[in-house]
């Protein structure tokens, strides 16, 4: 299992494997906003942390296909299936390699582009811990859509139309967290079952990412 | 004791609902008609409302209809993924466009019935919200469906799809409820006396409920029918080619 991530996330982070595109995405969103609602500082703050969240969302949303389709096209993902780690495990792999190139950047750059947005003081803190909370459940996700649509050529609006629907209650609860975090307000509330859902979704979406994946490679 | 099972055969599942669909389909008709007609032109306007009510008999049982078809979809599925019936399969293909175009129904009739009354077409409040999401899961997974060339892959990745939405619709019909306050009224029809609306509106919206129910049985009957028969007639020409 180690060995596969490591090999994931190498080859994520070396030339061609779009590691720091998914960045520069959210950083292009970002910076779109303020020249769509204008640049006044309190409008921005206060739609700042649903910002950083939908940045965050598109941003591992056009990675996702990355996940398993290389290993689809060159034909690793039928070793893989071959070998004795079970697809349950190479699925929950796949998704932690997404998280960990795609998502711990996000959360690492939230703050910096706070900034650009004028993010209130006080909302630094529940905005990286909620998206360090709601990241992991939007790679598996992603990984499961990833999976549903690796067999098919041009999967990628698809993908988008599958995974975005059960990206809401992750979601919600994410901004709202923020939101309240940026008012002052007691968070506990949705940082709590945004906590639930990540946990959820890895405990779980593992085993029908992998049933999806043994009929693809049937 | 005939077993449910036996329509799991294709034929007898062809024969049967043969039998059955023009005495459902009767049904719908008149108790669409009646339930509407009475409902449009016998019952009092609403001394609030006015007769904007009368909506009601459109907008409830579409609604109803939209969930229980997702609903329908869901156990179907599970019979495909468990025993791996086709004809389930292909009745959870045939009632997902049923079930989309109940969603819209109950959303068009949702806005026309706001704009007079909440003086918006649309508002951010929990139970619209919900069902917009339905509705993106029903796009999604007709799409998924006409994506996947293989019938056996796309009624495996279907049925997968309609499984783990199911978890992810209830969540999030849960989710909106914290994110927003609402503005809908409660239901219409519950087991709670308290709760329902007056009896004058209350039997001519049963009857079209029922109207709407045999419709969709009807029209899932029909379509799963067209699937069988479309799939045969693929199977036959694939036949035909081998041999030429």
């Amino acid at each position: 299992m180690t060995a596969l991530l490591l090999r994931d996330i190498r080859l994520a982070v070396r030339a061609g494997g779009g590691f720091g595109l998914g960045l520069a995405f959210f950083l292009i969103v970002v910076v779109l906003v303020p020249f769509g609602v204008g640049p006044q500082s309190e409008l921005l703050a206060r739609i700042a942390a649903g910002i950083l969240w939908i940045g965050a969302l598109l941003a591992c949303l056009v990675s996702l296909d990355r996940i398993f389709a290389l290993d689809w096209e060159d034909g690793s993902l039928d070793l893989l299936a071959t070998a004795p780690l079970p697809m349950e495990a190479v699925a929950a792999v796949k998704g932690l390699a997404h998280w960990i190139t795609t998502g711990l950047p996000l959360v690492l750059a939230a703050p910096v582009l706070g900034v650009l947005l004028s993010l209130p003081v006080q909302g630094y803190g529940p905005l990286v811990l909620s998206l360090l909370l709601g990241t992991p459940a939007l790679s598996m996700i992603g990984a499961f859509g990833a999976a549903l649509t690796v067999g098919l050529r041009r999967g990628g609006l698809l993908l988008s139309l599958l995974v975005l629907p059960l990206y809401v209650p992750t979601l919600i609860f994410g901004a709202e967290m923020a939101r309240r975090g940026v008012d002052g307000q007691d968070y506990t509330t949705p940082m709590l079952m945004l906590a639930g859902i990540t946990c959820g979704t890895i405990a779980l979406l593992p085993f029908a990412s992998a049933a999806v994946l043994r009929v693809n490679l049937r | 004791m005939a077993s449910l099972w036996e329509y799991a055969n294709p034929k007898k599942f062809i024969d049967t609902t043969d039998k059955v669909l023009p005495w459902v389909s009767v049904l719908a008709v008149l108790c669409l008609a009646t339930g509407l007609i009475w409902g449009f032109f016998f019952t009092p306007d609403d001394f609030r409302q006015g007769s904007t009510v009368k909506i009601i008999y459109l907008h409830v049982p579409s609604a109803l209809m939209a969930i229980n078809a997702w609903i329908m979809m869901l156990v179907a599925s599970l019979i495909w993924v468990v025993r791996r019936h086709h004809v389930s399969a292909l009745a959870a293909r045939a009632a997902a466009p049923v079930g989309v175009v109940m969603t819209v129904i109950a959303l068009a009739t949702g806005a026309i019935w706001g704009q007079p009354m909440w003086g918006t077409w649309w508002a951010w409040d929990p139970r619209l919200t919900s069902f917009l999401i339905l509705f993106l899961f029903y796009l999604g997974y007709i799409a998924l469906w006409e994506a996947i060339e293989n019938d056996d892959t796309a009624a495996d990745l279907t049925a997968i799809l309609c499984i783990v939405g199911s978890v992810f619709a209830l969540l999030s019909r849960y989710a909106v409820l914290f994110w927003n306050q609402g503005l809908h009224q409660g239901a219409s029809l519950s087991l709670d006396k308290e709760e329902n609306v007056a009896d004058v509106f209350y039997f001519p919206l049963l009857v079209s409920i029922a109207g709407f129910v045999f419709l969709f049985i009807a029209l899932v009957f029909l379509r799963t029918q067209t699937e069988i028969r479309a799939r045969r007639m693929r199977a036959l020409l694939a036949r035909d080619r081998m041999e030429a």
